[in-house]
């Protein structure tokens, strides 16, 4: 790989530093929480997940038996999961409800009923 | 938009479209008879192979009276046309040909000139539709009948239930042969609007087949997929998904997950049906008429 111009660099500098100075000003900044989610057909481990609204997460999703995929559409959330994972979806809920995801990778016989649920409650 | 059976009569009538719905059929066709009117029946996910007594008490049974039902009406139908799930899946090549052979060996049993199919994601997701053309052929086709143009889609062979690049190109081209005075009627399994994603009912490049025949003035499609009848309309275009024969699913309405509808002894295939399709040559798609499995 090329070496990125130095110029690019710098105007990228005062960025991070704005993003961080905003991060810090939040009263409940934490590191995101991190959700492990398997995938194995036909069926998510867990199949419910509890998220706090505004709280940000990191869902790593890892599959035991091949390709899967990982589809939340209300929540604009869609990933492979593959074995040699974990893929990373790092999002913050700013809607409460219930919001169904689902594997949109053709699997097998239980892949119609591959789904989970991904609740969102007031923190 | 969703529209209610009302607002879909409503529109319908205006276009000359007569919709019904009911078990014995006896008015199908009442007004019929213009020299160059003529049908198809559309049967769709049977899912044979699929065994679960819960869920359908006469899995062996169902195709076979859904085939004996299109052989009794009294005018026959110009084709059938199966818009997929012929067979459930399974994991065993051998047993997809098996199931597909008996499949096949069943519908040669339609009384009719022609018989076409489509595949399903059961039919064909798991091997990119190998099993399947060995006993059907393409999976996805064009073909005319008297003065109608139709379009077969294959929005399944992809496990990610895409129709994918090569095909929106193929079907950009046919498109463009065609006299857009003529109607156009499409087939697909999975619907090509996204219908309830959450539930997988949807095709993930649909929007980009829409964009192209929408650009066609008197066009209808027919898909499956969705184990009911439902109407929908996207712009000027119709869609119109058939009864399954084997279970019916919850409505696209139902809050939380997806389920299937279980069977009920006291009134067995429930839900379960075929359907014919009135078409002229100048006005299109003219009459929708839904039956139930003969027993
Ligand atoms: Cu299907
Ligand atoms: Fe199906």
């Amino acid at each position: 790989m090329t070496k990125r111009p130095r110029a690019w660099r710098w105007c990228v500098l005062p960025l991070i530093v704005a993003a961080q100075a905003g991060c810090t000003r939040q009263a409940d900044a934490t590191d995101p929480q991190v959700i492990t989610i398997e995938a194995r057909r036909f069926a998510y481990s867990p199949a419910v997940i509890r998220l706090k609204k505004d709280q940000p997460v990191v869902l790593e999703l890892i599959s035991k038996d091949g390709l899967h995929g990982f589809n939340a559409p209300e929540l604009g959330l869609r990933s492979d999961v593959i074995m040699d994972g974990p893929s990373r979806l790092t999002f913050t809920p700013r809607k409460t409800g219930r919001f169904i995801f689902h594997c949109d990778i053709f699997c097998g016989s239980g892949h119609d009923q591959m789904a989970g649920e991904i609740v969102v409650v007031d923190d | 938009m969703k529209l209610s059976r009302r607002d879909f009569l409503k529109i319908s009538s205006i276009g000359g479209l007569v919709f019904s719905t009911g078990l014995s059929g006896a008015r199908a066709f009442a007004h019929a008879g213009g020299d160059d009117e003529f049908y198809f029946v559309q049967l769709s996910d049977s899912h044979w192979g699929f065994k679960n007594l819960k869920f359908n008490g006469d899995p062996e049974g169902t195709l076979p009276k859904a085939i004996a039902t299109v052989n009794s009406l009294a005018r026959k139908p110009d084709f059938v046309m199966f818009t997929g799930d012929l067979t459930h899946t399974t994991d065993d090549p051998e047993e997809r040909r098996r199931r597909m052979r008996q499949f096949k060996s069943l519908t040669d049993k339609l009384e009719v000139p022609q018989v076409r199919y489509l595949p399903g994601e059961h039919d064909a997701a798991l091997d990119a539709g190998a099993a399947y053309k060995e006993f059907f052929g393409d999976t996805h086709y064009a073909f005319s009948h008297k003065g109608v143009n139709f379009i077969a889609l294959d929005n399944v062979s992809d496990p990610r239930a895409r129709l994918g690049a090569t095909q929106l190109g193929w079907l950009e081209e046919r498109l463009a042969e065609l006299d857009r005075d003529q109607p156009l009627v499409v087939f697909a399994h999975r619907p090509l609007f996204a219908l309830r994603p959450d539930w997988d009912w949807s095709t993930a490049d649909g929007d980009q087949a829409i964009a192209l025949l929408k650009k066609h003035p008197k066009i209808t499609v027919f898909y499956g997929h969705i184990h009911q009848e439902h109407h929908h309309q996207t712009g000027h275009i119709a869609h119109h998904s058939a009864k399954s024969l084997i279970f019916p699913l919850a409505p696209p309405d139902t809050q939380g997950k997806k389920f299937k509808v279980g069977w009920d002894p006291q009134h067995p295939y429930a839900g379960l049906g075929l359907r014919k399709v009135g078409l002229t040559e100048k006005q299109a798609v003219v009459e929708i008429d839904e039956l139930g499995v003969k027993v």
